[in-house]
């Protein structure tokens, strides 16, 4: 789950973090109001949880309070990346000397959390690692030891930061390596990690990102979960399945991350544009077959809807009923493909077909089946 | 033969008096695993399919001798405690089926297995099964045929159709490992295909991996390198999902520019190990590399 860039900073503040003076904002009156506290000129930029908000437009500079409300107007009333911006954060703009990067990361090679440290900030470490990877260099953290202060020595060589700054550097990455427990985060990152024209260290741009498998350890945070995904993700998550949007026309229902992931990808093999990716879990029941059914039989774009099931002890009678039982519900009339393993295999195979529903047992069959009726 | 598990491989089940540890001990039981015990806090003296439940492993030992691996199905909040009790008990095999463990968690008990030389499989796995040996694990053992090939994979499901197209094909496994689904996991591609290059049973290997993370590009380079080997066929999943969505398991996340299916498929050709498109290409791949 990420955090908001705000929160994210509201974090590294409690945590002695140095971060620029700023509040979040949801009107353009309280942008003019922060914006005048703060005296002079501020950066407006827009809270979304997507990569890439500077270059779509969703960074804005202001020099006075009245401009500031015009640019939180504006910024306020537009999307970014296709996400609606609805709070702005108004803050203090830095005088920048350099902008570096810094990040904390779980490593999966070396199963442990590393910092990935580069003078090169201020771009995506996206680009950052495909361009420049010899310049990350990365400092492997023991979960047994823990942080350590030499690490902060390595950094301030590696960051071609005075010696001076060696104090306030070893106390950011402490800090850094205490939110990632404290929250059971699997992203702390700075970037820029900002050294100023007065030879300060300030975290101008922030990014936590916290591990959904341990949300049940921080109470507080779970009702913030769920929020960065769209109406149908939510309706899916809502009923237990795991999902995401894609904009093809083919709906696509199966078990297992895998074999979803597959089913999508034969789907492109042969021709067709998987509409999502929907797993429903293992030993698929009747009532979860109908809900995953009726979820994407409602859903607007797909045409075509292919239900995979590898069932080794799943009963295809109950898959079989759940999918008959979706069709009645919605009465939609939506052409259904389904390929279906497991126990009871005949008699789901009979449900189906006297249900005028074409049922494969082969994998291949089914998805250009699939293929051939949503180009019809 | 075969790898991690085979006849003699004495099992305990931590969780055993739980829905799904009941049920899979009775599958596992029937397949001819040896299962001498299993765990669950303050049920001990009850049996689960004949088997005795004990409160502790450490008593489990004292009553039913040694025992060589465990096979977790306590819930994520609890597994991390069933991994350690393991580890210090001297078990040498740990298999984590419990989903949705926090990965702070896992980092901790997985570095503290390999300092302990103790083999972790999973978290978030199918299990391991030596087919017609021993199964510990939740794959349905049917669609498995033994055979020469050794599987291993990042996914349950989609194992088990790639097992069931090897059939279909005349071809069967000889030990099917689940690395499991989240980023941090005990073992990765390059564990698991030392040990198959070395294992006679096993005559090539079929890697089942997906996006998100780079074991597949670190299992490339190994492979280059490596002298003593196998042939490889791998089949990657996740070439349509789009970056930075979490697609179903904890580590199938295509992000900080890393883990795409291009980069994979890329890195395994580079190393002569040639790509499925489909999971029914696999078997007609490995023909081929067989042949050679």
């Amino acid at each position: 789950m990420k955090l908001y860039e705000y929160e994210a900073k509201e974090i590294a503040r409690r945590y002695n973090i140095p971060v620029p003076r700023g509040k979040p904002v949801s009107t353009p009156e309280e942008a003019q109001q922060v914006a005048s506290e703060l005296g002079g000129q501020v950066v407006i930029k827009a809270q979304v949880l997507v990569g890439g908000r500077g270059l779509a437009g969703g960074v804005k500079f202001a020099s006075t309070p009245g401009e500031a409300r015009e640019v939180a107007a504006k910024l306020l009333s537009t999307e970014i990346r296709g996400l609606k911006v609805s709070t702005v954060l108004v803050e203090e703009k830095i005088c920048i000397s350099r902008e570096l990067y810094l990040s904390l990361v779980i490593d999966r090679a070396a199963r442990k959390p590393v910092f990935l440290i580069s003078e090169m900030g201020g771009v995506e470490i996206e680009e950052l690692a495909r361009k420049y990877p010899d310049k990350i260099k990365k400092i492997y953290i023991d979960p047994e030891v823990g942080y350590s202060s030499y690490m902060s020595r390595i950094a301030v060589d590696v960051l071609n930061l005075p010696w001076s700054s060696i104090g306030e550097l070893d106390s950011i990455m402490k800090s850094m390596y205490k939110i990632m427990i404290d929250y059971d985060a699997e992203l702390v990152e700075f970037n820029p990690l900002v050294y100023t024209c007065d030879g300060k260290l300030i975290a101008v741009d922030a990014k936590i990102t916290i591990d959904d498998n341990s949300l049940f350890k921080h109470p507080e945070l779970q009702a913030l979960y769920g929020r960065e995904y769209s109406e149908y993700e939510r309706k899916a998550k809502e009923l237990g399945f795991s999902y995401v949007e894609l904009d093809g026309d083919i709906g696509v229902i199966s078990n297992g991350a895998g074999l979803t992931m597959a089913t999508m990808d034969s789907i492109l093999y042969y021709g067709g544009k998987p509409a999502n990716f929907l797993d429903i879990g293992g030993g698929a029941s009747r009532d979860r077959v109908k809900e995953a059914v009726k979820l994407m039989l409602l859903h607007p774009r797909p045409r075509v809807l292919l239900v995979n099931i590898f069932g080794g002890i799943t009963r295809c009678d109950e898959v079989a009923m759940g999918i008959i039982e979706a069709l009645r519900e919605t009465g939609s009339t939506k052409p259904i493909v389904v390929r279906m393993l497991g126990t009871n295999e005949e008699e789901g195979r009979r449900i189906l077909i006297e249900n005028d529903i074409e049922v494969y047992v082969e994998m291949d069959d089914a998805v250009k089946k699939a293929v051939e009726l949503a180009k019809r | 033969m075969g790898i991690l598990v085979n006849s003699n491989t004495r099992i305990i089940v931590q969780g055993i008096t739980g829905r799904e540890g009941a049920f899979h001990t009775k599958l596992m039981l029937e397949y001819g695993s040896k299962i001498v015990a299993g765990t669950s806090p303050g049920k001990k003296g009850t049996y689960v399919h004949g088997v005795p439940v004990y409160n502790s492993i450490d008593e489990a030992i004292r009553e039913q001798g040694a025992i060589d691996a465990s096979i977790i199905f306590v819930p994520a909040k609890f597994a991390a405690d069933a991994v350690y009790e393991a580890i210090d008990a001297g078990l040498k095999l740990v298999v984590v089926i419990t989903e949705g463990i926090p990965v702070h968690d896992e980092v901790k008990f997985v570095n503290y297995a390999r300092k302990k030389g103790v083999v972790i499989v999973g978290p978030n796995t199918p299990g391991v099964m030596t087919v017609g040996e021993c199964k510990m694990g939740i794959m349905p053992a049917h669609v498995f045929k033994p055979g020469r090939i050794g599987l291993v994979s990042r996914s349950g499901t989609l194992t088990y159709e790639i097992a069931r197209e090897l059939g279909k094909h005349g071809e069967g496994v000889s030990t099917v490992v689940g690395l499991g689904g989240d980023p941090v996991t005990g073992l990765d591609f390059i564990d698991v295909a030392e040990l198959f290059f070395k294992d006679p049973a096993t005559e090539a290997m079929v890697l089942v991996g997906e996006i998100g993370g780079d074991a597949e590009e670190r299992f490339a380079v190994y492979y280059k390198k490596t002298s003593y080997k196998k042939p490889v066929v791998a089949y990657i999943a996740g070439r349509t999902a789009p970056p930075g969505k979490r697609m179903g398991h904890a580590g199938a996340i295509i992000s900080m520019g890393m883990g795409d299916y291009a980069s994979k498929k890329k890195a395994l050709e580079e190393a002569g190990i040639p790509v499925a498109e489909t999971p029914s290409q696999v078997p007609v791949l490995l023909k081929q590399v067989l042949r050679q």
